[in-house]
């Protein structure tokens, strides 16, 4: 299995910034007075609240159900009282609100009632799968894809298990730490994850500026006594966290276009994925805290922080020494993929990996038109032609770009950080994106209504047709009334 | 009592079937090219084009009769698409007919309503709720923004109203539109 490294196109050398946040231990945020739980956290359907205003709750216990598979609940991180179910802002790019329940600590953290699970290995994969979904784990190295649904073979043979532990973009030191502090949990959580999937191998992919940490994990697994799981270092090069860039890097194949690992025999999981499902296997404890790096030049004591979900981000700046008036931008995630928080007092979700604040922030230069010099396919890690998705974007022909695998761009911004005319590139291709996502959507509500149109069509044809039946009974009634006299008459 | 609601069940199920059957009956199953127009126009149903539907609207193109300009809601990214499955060169939207505006549906306010059901009447997908005499209400899910049942209704209590962004259907704009500029 030890087979050599390959490099994947494009990419870049970044300063990590990663050191100032690795300076001292992780310790816990403090507790909020509300916590503020949107019931969207993660991709797919938004979860259904079960609780009502005024409903005393316990730490851990279900506030939201799953609604739908692709789906994910969300639990009560601490005890309390609910005193609100309604909108309020939340961490998105657009600065909107969305339905939030939020909870009155009372300070107790009170637990509900937990059901480890200590031998998993005799358990069903399938059981398994339904306790990582009920416990609400999604994927915490991004997007927050509900996990149980990666850790279901589908009835394909999974050979290579990936962890995901390259953590590429800088500033970001969450799973660094994770790894340092929490590496047995995380190595229970890998055995968890390839019990339920079966995989013949397995492979913890991490860039070589975390010696720390890979020393941790494979500390771990010596005392762990485990055999079949590999750490390998890969070379520190942005973006080598990116799921087919790392599968890639690994073992030299190439995830197809529109294609999913799991065609190709491999599952990616990051390693914070991995510590929440032994936590919620053996502990029985729901997902309902993660580790965030809050760092920047807006924060004086940059650190990790271990912070319950729905804690306001004001908070975790304040503890950290910043004063949150001070901070000019805000930005959860990286500076490659991050996006701006309107506002601090929006709540930390399951996706909040990390606080980037800045206090000063440099004019962005102003862009200029390209000149074709073709930095940005260099630099582009998915082979993609970012110029040309770029003019079919700006020019609204959308298909066009699709032709270009516009999907296949995983938005990491290698692009636009070397076009010397300074293009906001990516912020082109999310706008093509979402108008692509909006047309389909668009599309689909116009077979909606034309498919009620005609039935209404029908509808008032039936009516009709009713309508001349009656006068034609009513007529043919009429002259039955009239014949019978006629007869008698003969 | 009981007898009622079997009775009644069966004349919903009867009723139920003519409607299935009626859907079947009079899908208009017709001729591909104007099915293929169909597919491209919004389904607003609201006849700004002259014509009493989109279908309608589209026959008229097959058949040479109208325009591939005349359908406002469909707006430029529509007349493109109409001018490509055609080949033909596409053109500005006709006036005439209206201008493109920004997504709406129907609020109608409550306590006015009078419950004449006019408004039941032209929405041409029905998407408002009510009896006679009874508070009417639109599913906001299923009005297209066609502003037909505005002009009907006796006591002016229908409005129309810009369709609100949630975070599910937010999109990012262009870099220049962010920027303060209108592309
Ligand atoms: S790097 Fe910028 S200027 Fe150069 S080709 Fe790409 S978009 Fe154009
Ligand atoms: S943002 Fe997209 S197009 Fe640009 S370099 Fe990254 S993957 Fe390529
Ligand atoms: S103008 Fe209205 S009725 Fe005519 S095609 Fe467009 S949406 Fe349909």
């Amino acid at each position: 299995m030890s087979g050599k490294l390959r490099r994947f196109p494009g990419g870049l050398h970044l300063d990590g910034h990663k050191t100032e946040s690795t300076q001292c231990a992780v310790q816990r945020a403090r507790l909020p007075r509300r916590l503020i739980l949107p019931l969207h956290q993660h991709i797919g359907a938004e979860a259904k609240s079960v609780v009502m205003a005024g409903e005393r709750v316990l730490k851990g216990q279900m506030i939201a159900r799953a609604e739908g598979y692709v789906s994910a609940p969300v639990h009560a991180p601490s005890s309390g009282t609910v005193v609100e179910i309604g909108d309020r802002p939340v961490p998105h790019p657009s600065g909107l609100s969305a339905p939030c329940i939020v909870i009155e600590t009372d300070g107790t953290e009170q637990w509900c009632e937990r059901h480890p699970v200590q031998d998993y290995i005799t358990q069903d994969p399938s059981h398994l799968r339904n306790l990582i979904r009920e416990a609400g784990i999604v994927g915490l190295g991004g997007a927050g894809f509900p996990s149980f649904i990666k850790l279901n073979p589908l009835g394909k043979t999974v050979d290579t298990l990936i962890l995901n532990a390259a953590e590429c973009e800088p500033y970001i030191t969450c799973d660094d730490m994770l790894m340092r502090e929490r590496a047995a949990e995380i190595i229970h959580g890998i055995q968890i994850m390839r019990h339920a999937l079966h995989a013949a191998h397995c492979i913890i992919g991490i860039e070589d500026n975390k010696p720390e940490a890979r020393a941790a994990l494979v500390r771990a697994l010596q005392e762990l006594h485990i055999d079949g799981i590999q750490v390998t270092q890969v070379p520190t090069r942005y973006p080598a966290g990116g799921e087919k860039q790392l599968i890639h890097v690994l073992t030299g194949k190439e995830v197809p276009s529109n294609g999913l690992p799991v065609h190709i025999g491999i599952v990616c999981h990051n390693v914070a994925t991995a510590a929440a499902i032994y936590r919620a296997v053996q502990h029985g404890e729901p997902l309902i805290s993660r580790y965030v790096t809050v760092t920047g030049s807006g924060v004086p004591e940059p650190r990790n922080l271990e912070v319950l979900f729905g804690t306001p981000m004001a908070e975790l700046l304040e503890q950290c020494g910043a004063d949150p008036a001070s901070v000019e931008r805000l930005v959860m995630g990286g500076p490659m993929m991050g996006f701006g928080v309107h506002m601090p007092g929006v709540p930390v979700v399951k996706t909040t990996n990390c606080l980037l604040a800045d206090r000063h922030l440099p004019a962005a230069p102003a862009a200029m038109p390209c000149i074709r010099c073709g930095a940005c396919a260099e630099a582009c890690p998915a082979n993609l032609l970012p110029q040309q998705l770029y003019w079919h974007a700006h020019a609204g022909e959308f298909d066009k770009a699709q032709n270009y695998n516009l999907f296949d761009c995983i938005e990491c911004g290698c692009c636009a950080a070397v076009c010397p005319s300074h293009i906001p590139l990516v912020q082109y291709y999310r706008y093509a994106k979402g108008e692509i996502w909006t047309r389909e959507r668009e599309k689909q509500k116009a077979d909606v209504a034309r498919e009620r149109h005609e039935f209404r069509l029908a509808r008032l044809a039936q009516d009709k047709a009713e309508r001349e039946a009656r006068h034609a009974q009513k007529k043919a009634e009429l002259a039955g009334k009239t014949a019978p006299h006629e007869t008698t008459s003969h | 009592m009981l007898s009622a609601i079997i009775a009644f069940t069966a004349l919903a199920a009867v009723f139920g079937l003519i409607l299935g059957f009626a859907a079947i009956r009079f899908r208009v199953e017709g001729d591909p090219l104007v099915n293929k127009i169909d597919a491209l126009l919004p389904q607003t149903q609201c006849g700004q084009c002259g014509y009493p539907g989109c279908r309608p609207y589209a026959t008229a193109i097959a058949s040479g009769e109208a325009d591939i300009n005349q359908c406002p809601p469909g707006g430029e990214a529509g007349i493109i698409a109409l001018a490509d499955l055609l080949g033909r060169d596409p053109k500005p939207l006709n006036a005439k007919h209206g201008t493109l505006k920004p997504k709406m549906v129907a609020v109608i306010d409550e306590p006015l309503c009078i419950g004449c059901t006019l408004c039941i009447q032209a929405c041409p997908v029905d998407a408002i709720l009510g009896a006679a005499k009874q508070m009417h209400t639109v599913i906001e899910q299923e009005c297209t923004g066609c502003e037909l049942c505005v002009a009907p209704c006796p006591v002016d209590c229908i409005r129309m109203e810009p369709v609100q962004h949630d975070i599910k259907t937010w999109k990012w704009q262009t870099p220049l539109e962010a920027a303060g500029g209108h592309a």
